[in-house]
This record gives C-alpha cells, structure tokens and sequence, in this order.
C-alpha cells in the first residue's frame, strides 16, 4: 500500500492537505463499496486504490463483491451492452438469476450495508441491492462507470427501477447520464501515477518486455490496450494498421489486452482478433493476465503512438494511463476519450480505420509534433486526471450529501 | 463576515492578514439539454442562475486547457456543435462582468438568442450527441494554512497560488462579496487611501477575457510594479 504522502511528489502538498481537509468531516464514517469484480477491468482497478487511500484517511471504508454464477454474468454483460446502446433483450430467465443473485448476495451483505453511513454501488451488477436493504439508514450513490446516453429502452426501463430512489449517483461524464429524480454528480476516472502500471521504470525494463515478445523497438510500433471487447473495435484497429503500413511498411502493431471475471465476450473476440490477424508478422496480438500490469507500463513507455479505437467507451483509461507516459493518443470520438483527447493538443480524434490511419502516418512523419502532443498530454493528466483528483471528488460529494450542502461548503 | 472584518480594520487602522484559501467545484449535472437553438432559449429562460454562472465561470475549473478557444460554454456549443459561427461570436463577446446580475446576463444571453433566431430560415440544430448539458456546481473552500501578513509581501505570495485560489479570491469573491469585488481589492480598501492606486489598478484586470493564469500573471505585475516603488504611488 503507498502512503499518502507519496503522492504529494507527483500531485503537489497542497492537493494532500485537501484531501486531509475533506476527511477530517468524514472520520469515523463507515463507507462501503460495492462492485461485481475483484480484478479486470477500470472498476476494480479504480477501486483497489481509492480504498486503502480513503483508509489512510481514517474513513472506515470497505470494498464487498457480489458473488454470481455464469448466467448472471451474461444477464449483466447484456445490460451493460444493452445500457450502452446496443438492442439486446434479455431473457426473463436471465433477469430472473440477476434478481435473485442480488438477492442471496443481499442476505451475506444486509447488515454491514444497512449499518453503513455511505454506500458506493457500482454499475448494474449489484443495483437492486438498494431495496433489498430496506433498513438502511445512509447515503446510497449509484456510481455508473458506462455511457447510458442511449441505451436500449426497455432495459433502461428495468435497470432504472432499481436506481432511481438511490440518494445520488455518480457519472464520468455529464454527457453519459440519464435523467434521474435525484442529483447527479459528474466524476471522472483517474490512474494512480505511483501503481505499477504507471510508475516510472527504466529502458531497460521496457526494451526486455519488447525482447520478450519479439518485437522491435528500433522500428516503429502503434499499441492499443484494452479488453478484448467490440466496442474496442479492435478490427478496426487491425484495418488502419494495414492502411498505414502500405506507406510505412517497417511498422508493428500491439494489441495487448486481458480479459475480466464478470467478461464472457472476450474469448470469442480475440479469436476473431487472431484470424483477422493471422498471416501479419507484425501484429502482435497479446492475451495479458489480469497481473500483468508492469508489462503494459512497458508496452506503453515503448510504443509510439498508442491508440483507443473505441467505438463506444465508458471513459476509456488506458488512454489517461498512455497520456501520462508522454503519449499521443489517436481515439475514437467516443465517450470519455473526448474529454481526454483534445483533438490536435494531446492526439487525434477519428472516427474511421481511415481518419486512424490517417493521423498514425501524419505522426510517424511529424515527430517534433507527436513529441510536443505527448508532454502536453502528460501536463494534462497531471491537471485533472490523477487519482487524488478523484479521491477529492469523492470525499467532497460525501461530504454534500451527509452534511446537505446546498452550494458552498468552507473547510479548516 | 469579510465586510464587518474589514470595517473593523478601516476603523482601527490595525494590520489585517488576507487568509489564503483555495478551491474546487463538484460538477452536478442538471439533467437539461438542448438539442437545437430554439431549445437552447426556452431552457435558458427557466434553468436555475448557478447553471449560467457555471457555463462563464465555473467551467475554469473544469478539465480543460487554460486556453479555452471561447471564453464561455455557449459560444463554443454554438460554434462546435450549431456551426453558426455568426452566432458563436456574438455570445463570445457577451462579458458576464458588463451585468449587475445573472438575470440581467441571462437576458443578454435570450436577446441575442433570439435574434439569431429571426436572422435564421432554419433553427441550428446539433447532431444528436452533440447536445448542450446546463451542468451547475457546488464549491469546496480548503483553508492553506496561509496569510499574508501585509500587502507589500503580495509580489512574493501571488506567483505560487494555485489558480484554483486565484479563482476563489478573484472571482468567487464577486459572488460572494456585497459590494461585487474580489478579495484582493476588499483587503486593500481596509488599509483606505495607502493602496487605492494599487486597489483601483486590481480591481480593473479584465477577468473575463483573460485566463486564470494571465489574471494571475497581471495581479503579480501589478502588485511588483506598484509596491516595489517604495510606496511612491501606492
């Protein structure tokens, strides 16, 4: 666990004193949250540093995940893609298992949720939990990580009667949100500077990883990391490699990703991947596990030019944790990555393979550009995407809403 | 509490130190949007006041370079995502500081609206996801620990404030402030005619049209300029 203290290197002292400020009116609150996986995915990785810091803080905060078996998994992989805007319709059998799941995990966690002061639920997953804890006596947020702006209406519709009577919830992005009859805060992800997928190592590290799987470092390379998940659009990814390449035929594509607990799409994805891949000696398609962080901090520090396809994203992290090695990031106009990649300052916005191709060949021919969009992406995370920034948002909405600020609150 | 703290100073003639704070906004999405500019007026009659003070103010603290392209989030919608550039520049140049009130600013904004709206043969509409969201704000103030003892020490203490604390002492401070001035300004006018020239000088920095580090950039050039002189002018 790293101290607090730590962060002020990075973040600055005064960004520490704040957060000592916002905690001091949370002391001895019990927080818990709530999530449906322990490792993979932004969530949990989000979730595995705020908790100890918020401890540090001496909030009583603990973390739970709500256990569920496979078909519960595909019930909430189809709403979260059906929350996303694809039209997926969910098998009553299938709501059924989300229920009662949310049901048998309600009887392990009833007593500690309804005790808390402040409960953090996060995503669809574990929803329902708020009524099935009818005795609680805190605040209940909603901590929705994905972009519902369009979703498929009747699972909205069904998703929504679990929500709404939460006392606030919480998006990435002000765009993401629905309306709900209760208020909505607007929180963005962050990356933890100091973990080991962002801290600083040696070149030496970062050439031995690309030794290791044989790619090579003297010739350019363009990285995308991410699940294994359409809305990546990983093939997308693989077209505007081939587009590039044609004009820069010395050039090597990484699509490096893992897969999540609660993900039962990623396997059938990343076969596609490797056919679509097959014959290409250089794409180099890596299935990393979920421990594998160091090696995409590598993979990152190596690469050129890394690239976030996405075709839909929530917030899209593994673009701030790009940004913060000094990276241009060439992203799909989607979600998240809008706030992060500000069109010709810290990458490109595209929305095709073409507009991606486009901008890999403007950059490998423009490194004086590709180097100053790097620094600049590297300022602007420190500005407004670390994790303390998050941290503070997080302590100050609970400070909102346990001492019912109306719209200043003056801290000593 | 600054007023009567102030008075009591001017009456007392005793040194009163500036508390040094800082702060950040909790963006708070209202649930409003616009999809096309007739929308964009009928919302902007109704939406709550902290919402158009967000979208001139607010949005300095919000993730975003400090050289916004338009100094308020209208103008950029309008530009962005209507594409009437005609419209883009007329709500650029609209300065929250030239209204008493945000009723009044909020007028000026449906004036020119509407008037966009009678020039057009169509209304500007924006592609769906590319609506406009009223956010609004609450704030968090964190005391530094700081003061500054006297205003001779201003050239020392101005370049290391974050511009969050600028923001708070220099613009916030219009809000909260009877009289509509920033913290700056109200401290020096405790020490009556010693600093007016030095007051009347920070009290005129274009805060509008001038980013959160140009503001702290003048206020530092002001404050050395006039307070390194020896007193000559102050």
């Amino acid at each position: 666990m790293i101290d607090l203290a730590h962060y002020a290197e990075v973040a600055g002292s005064d960004v520490i004193e704040h957060l000592r400020q916002l905690a001091a009116l949370l002391k001895g609150k019990r927080v818990v949250h709530v999530n449906s996986t322990q490792e993979g995915g932004g969530v949990a990785e989000i979730l595995e540093k705020l908790v100890p810091l918020m401890q540090q803080l001496g909030i009583d905060t603990q973390w739970d995940i709500i256990h569920g078996n496979d078909d519960f998994f595909v019930c909430t992989k189809n709403m979260h893609n059906a929350l996303q805007g694809n039209v997926v319709d969910i098998p009553e059998r299938l709501l059924h298992v989300y229920e009662e799941t949310n049901a048998q995990n309600a009887e392990r966690l009833r007593d500690k949720l309804e005790a808390a002061d402040i409960v953090f639920i996060h995503d669809p997953q574990p929803a329902p939990l708020f009524k099935l804890c009818p005795q609680r006596r805190g605040k209940w947020i909603w901590r929705c990580h994905i972009d519902i702006r369009h979703p498929h209406r009747p699972v909205w519709k069904y998703v929504r009667n679990f929500i709404e009577d939460y006392d606030a919830s919480i998006f990435s992005l002000v765009d993401f949100a629905q309306p709900l009859p209760h208020e909505i805060f607007v929180v963005p992800p962050s990356i933890d500077p100091l973990s080991e997928k962002n801290m600083d190592i040696d070149d030496d590290e970062v050439a031995s990883v690309y030794e290791g799987f044989g790619l090579d470092l003297e010739r350019p390379i363009i990285l995308q990391v991410s699940r294994f998940d359409r809305f990546k659009d990983p093939l997308g990814v693989i077209h505007a490699f081939m587009l590039a390449k044609k004009y820069i035929p010395s050039l090597q594509l990484v699509l490096a990703g893992g897969g999540a607990s609660d993900d039962p799409e990623g396997k059938a994805v990343l076969g596609e991947v490797r056919v679509a891949a097959a014959g290409h000696s250089d794409i180099h398609v890596l299935a990393l596990p979920s421990n594998a962080d160091r090696t995409i901090n590598a993979l990152q520090r190596g690469a050129d030019i890394v690239l976030q396809k996405s075709l839909r994203e929530g917030f899209g992290l593994t673009v701030t944790e790009a940004m913060w090695k000094g990276k241009p990031v060439i992203g799909g106009d989607a979600g998240g990555i809008r706030l992060q990649v500000i069109d010709h300052h810290t990458g490109f916005l595209v929305n095709s393979p073409e507009g991606a191709a486009l901008r890999i060949r403007y950059l490998l021919s423009h490194r004086d550009k590709l180097q100053a969009m790097g620094e600049k992406a590297r300022e602007f995370v420190r500005d407004n995407f670390l994790i303390t920034r998050h941290l503070r948002d997080y302590l100050a909405l609970m400070v909102v809403l346990v001492y019912n600020v109306e719209e200043r609150i003056e801290l000593s | 509490m600054r007023e009567v703290r102030v008075k009591r100073a001017r009456d007392n003639q005793e040194s009163l130190p500036l508390l040094v704070k800082d702060c950040a906004l909790i963006t708070i999405a209202t649930g409003i949007r616009a999809q096309n500019l007739r929308e964009l007026r009928d919302r902007l009659e109704t939406v709550h006041p902290s919402s158009i003070y967000y979208h001139f103010w607010g949005r300095r603290l919000a993730p975003s370079f400090d050289q916004p392209e338009f100094n308020n989030d209208f103008a950029a919608w309008a530009r962005h995502d209507l594409h009437d550039y005609v419209l883009a520049e007329r709500l650029a140049v609209v300065d929250p500081t030239d209204f008493p009130t945000i009723e009044a600013l909020r007028q000026e904004l449906i004036e020119v609206i509407e008037e966009r709206l009678y020039e057009s043969a169509l209304v500007p509409w924006a592609k769906t996801d590319q609506q406009f969201y009223f956010k609004r704000s609450k704030i968090v103030v964190f005391d530094t620990k700081q003061q500054i003892a006297e205003p001779t020490l201003l050239p020392q203490v101005l370049p290391a404030l974050s511009l969050s604390s600028i923001f708070y002492h220099f613009i916030d401070a219009r809000r909260r402030a009877l009289e509509g001035i920033d913290d700056f300004s109200a401290w020096l006018d405790a020490y009556g005619e010693a600093y007016a020239v030095l007051r009347n000088e920070i009290a005129s920095i274009d805060l509008y049209f001038s980013t959160m580090s140009e503001i702290r950039e003048k206020l530092v050039q002001v404050c050395t300029m006039r307070l390194s002189s020896q007193g000559e002018g102050l």
